[in-house]
């Protein structure tokens, strides 16, 4: 199978910042809006290149999802930034009827998303966020992988007319997809090729689905990885064709798992490709304070999971 | 004809349109409206500067966003009458596959509507993006809002007037159906407002009491001096004191005609009060 080579640890949320710092160069409409959390959300270099282009809102996301969708009146490209919980939960109803509804270009960038963000605990540790955006008509929802592929999705949504969730994270994480990569919406990228098993993973959890491959790889299952970076618009045509071929799924994501990638899978599997499908995801629970790799531990949402989820799948097939 | 004579005839023909609007569905929002149809009429016959060839970006333009978006007939109204859009299409007002949505919205492509609101508290955060984008447009036209005063009991209103306050957003002008009503009943008895000149001064608003907010004279008065007051710093509001219901006696005094539409004989009692002027859709 592929190997992918981890080319160092780095937050997701540094990916954010780089891309946000380029697309300050290159796309003089970006404007960026944080509230109070402009080093969490790593938005400092664009902040210091373009302070007549960054918003300080203070602690108030309300006003600044709805300063957000006012930018776009006059031709402004805004990226809000908070965590992930402050992106959503608390400002749905802002972003239902000044974003969605209103179909209002602006990008909402939403960092410490899941678990693991670690000793915060569950006040801030959202596992419902990508459920509540893809409910939203319009709404694309993106959940990245690594820093590389952090940064090629900030630059990349700036080109797409409309409004964007982009959820990234925490901690430090491997970094090994392409530096160069052209990211592109809402299109699947298979990372290894398998026979036995489709793991469809999202955000912190593909590298973790890599890993558990070459265990599997190690016991003579072939896993194929697809990496649904896009969970709306979904990529159903891979998801379909892998599927077809493996005839059992697992998806894996730091979310919970009503409303997450995997109810997504399986909608689409139940239209079209019935199959087997075991699920990575917390189970409808709140999170916890900790050390981002031990609630992974505990809530299940790691290699180790994704490989006995595997295993149990391969056993349903008929 | 006088500047005067037009606008009195074009309110007239607006409070028409709003009544006739809800009553054919027999639903939407009379009273409001009806409190606000000097105002609006003012703004898009006579205040702002404006394409009626709509462009949702609306550079060098005065735009105008519409916070309480409840009272959408008085919106409607003005709009085609001002020639956003037929006046023909009031007929379709709260219909299936209209345009003209319960509460106005960007979605069906109603030209003159620049973002949806129907849920309350939303606007004014809205209206301040836009003027932010205004300067960094270099564009030096105006920003104009409307608020319900017992919208200001969502708290997102005061997140954005600490904001534009602090900040110093001096190219919007926020007005506030000051009419002392909402839905259950006196704002005094729901959840009072308190002073709010004071507190839109302790945020670092210019405030500009408006107590005639039904006189023509008075509205065109106070929306002179609150341009003037504009580009010195500070955003500035109009408190302006309307009568929920204005122009029709019944529905004058009383909170009852917030979001109730009159009906056959009540219809024809209030515009018998109000004489066609510019001809009915």
């Amino acid at each position: 199978m592929k190997i992918y080579k981890n080319t160092g640890n780095i937050d997701t949320r540094s990916g954010f910042g780089a891309g946000l710092a380029e697309l300050g160069k290159s796309n003089p409409d970006v404007v960026a809006l944080c509230a109070d959390l402009t080093g969490s959300l790593k938005m400092d270099e664009f902040k210091n290149n373009h302070p007549d282009r960054f918003f300080q809102i203070g602690i108030a996301e309300a006003n600044m999802i709805g300063i957000a969708a006012g930018m776009t009146i006059g031709g402004k490209i805004p990226f809000t930034g908070t965590f992930a919980n402050f992106s959503t939960g608390r400002v749905y109803d802002q972003i239902r009827q000044s974003v969605a509804y209103s179909g209002k270009n602006v990008k909402i960038c939403a960092s410490h998303a899941g678990l693991t963000l670690g000793e915060d605990g569950a006040t801030h540790q959202i596992l419902e966020d990508l459920g509540l955006m893809k409910m939203l008509p319009g709404m694309t929802v993106i959940n990245t992988c690594d820093y590389n592929q952090t940064k090629a999705a900030t630059i990349a949504i700036a080109e797409h007319d409309g409004p964007v969730y982009l959820r990234f994270g925490r901690p430090k994480v491997a970094n090994f997809t392409p530096e160069d990569q052209t990211f592109k919406i809402g299109k699947a990228v298979t990372l290894t090729e398998g026979n036995d098993v489709t793991i469809i993973a999202t955000g912190h959890l593909v590298w973790e689905a890599l890993e558990a491959a070459k265990e599997l790889d190690e016991k003579g299952i072939s896993a194929e990885v697809v990496n649904i970076h896009t969970i709306k618009p979904l990529d159903e045509t891979a998801i379909l064709k892998s599927v077809r071929k493996t005839k059992c799924v697992v998806t894996a994501e730091e979310h919970n798992m009503l409303g997450g990638l995997g109810e997504s899978v399986a909608r689409t599997l139940a239209l079209h490709h019935p199959a087997p499908q075991e699920f990575v995801a917390t189970e409808d629970t709140f999170g916890e304070s900790g050390e981002p790799i031990m609630l992974l531990d505990k809530y299940g949402l790691n290699a180790k999971a994704i490989s006995e989820k595997a295993e149990a799948v391969i056993l349903r097939k008929e | 004809m006088s500047t005067t004579q037009h606008l009195q005839d074009f309110v007239t023909q607006v409070r028409r349109d709003i009544l006739r609007q809800v009553h054919q569905v027999n639903s939407g929002h009379p009273g409001g409206s009806l409190g606000c149809a000097e105002f609006f009429s003012i703004l898009y016959q006579e205040v702002m500067e404006y394409s009626s060839d709509f462009d949702m970006d609306g550079k060098n333009e005065d735009l105008f966003f519409l916070s309480n978006g409840h009272i959408s007939p008085v919106f409607y109204s003005v709009l085609s009458r001002s020639g956003f859009f037929p006046v023909e299409e009031l007929k379709t007002f709260r219909k299936i596959d209209s345009r003209l949505q319960g509460h106005p919205t960007t979605h069906e492509g109603l030209p003159g509507v620049r973002i949806a609101s129907g849920s309350l508290g939303q606007g004014m955060s809205v209206a301040i993006g836009a003027a932010l984008t205004k300067k960094m447009n270099k564009d030096s036209h105006l920003i104009y809002s409307l608020h319900g005063d017992g919208e200001l009991q969502e708290g997102q209103n005061w997140e954005a007037i600490l904001y534009a306050g602090s900040k110093g957003v001096d190219n919007l002008i926020a007005t506030i159906d000051y009419n002392k009503k909402q839905i259950d009943g006196a704002t005094d008895d729901v959840l009072p407002l308190g002073d709010l000149k004071k507190k839109f001064e302790a945020f670092d608003w210019k405030v500009l009491e408006l107590k005639e907010g039904n006189d023509i004279e008075a509205i065109k008065n106070t929306l002179a001096a609150a341009k003037s007051l504009t580009g010195k710093k500070q955003p500035v509001v109009i408190l302006m004191e309307t009568e929920m219901g204005n122009g029709v006696d019944f529905m004058m005094g009383t909170h009852a005609w917030h979001g109730k539409a009159p009906n056959d004989e009540q219809l024809e009692t209030a515009l018998a009060q109000n004489p066609e002027t510019l001809g009915d859709y």
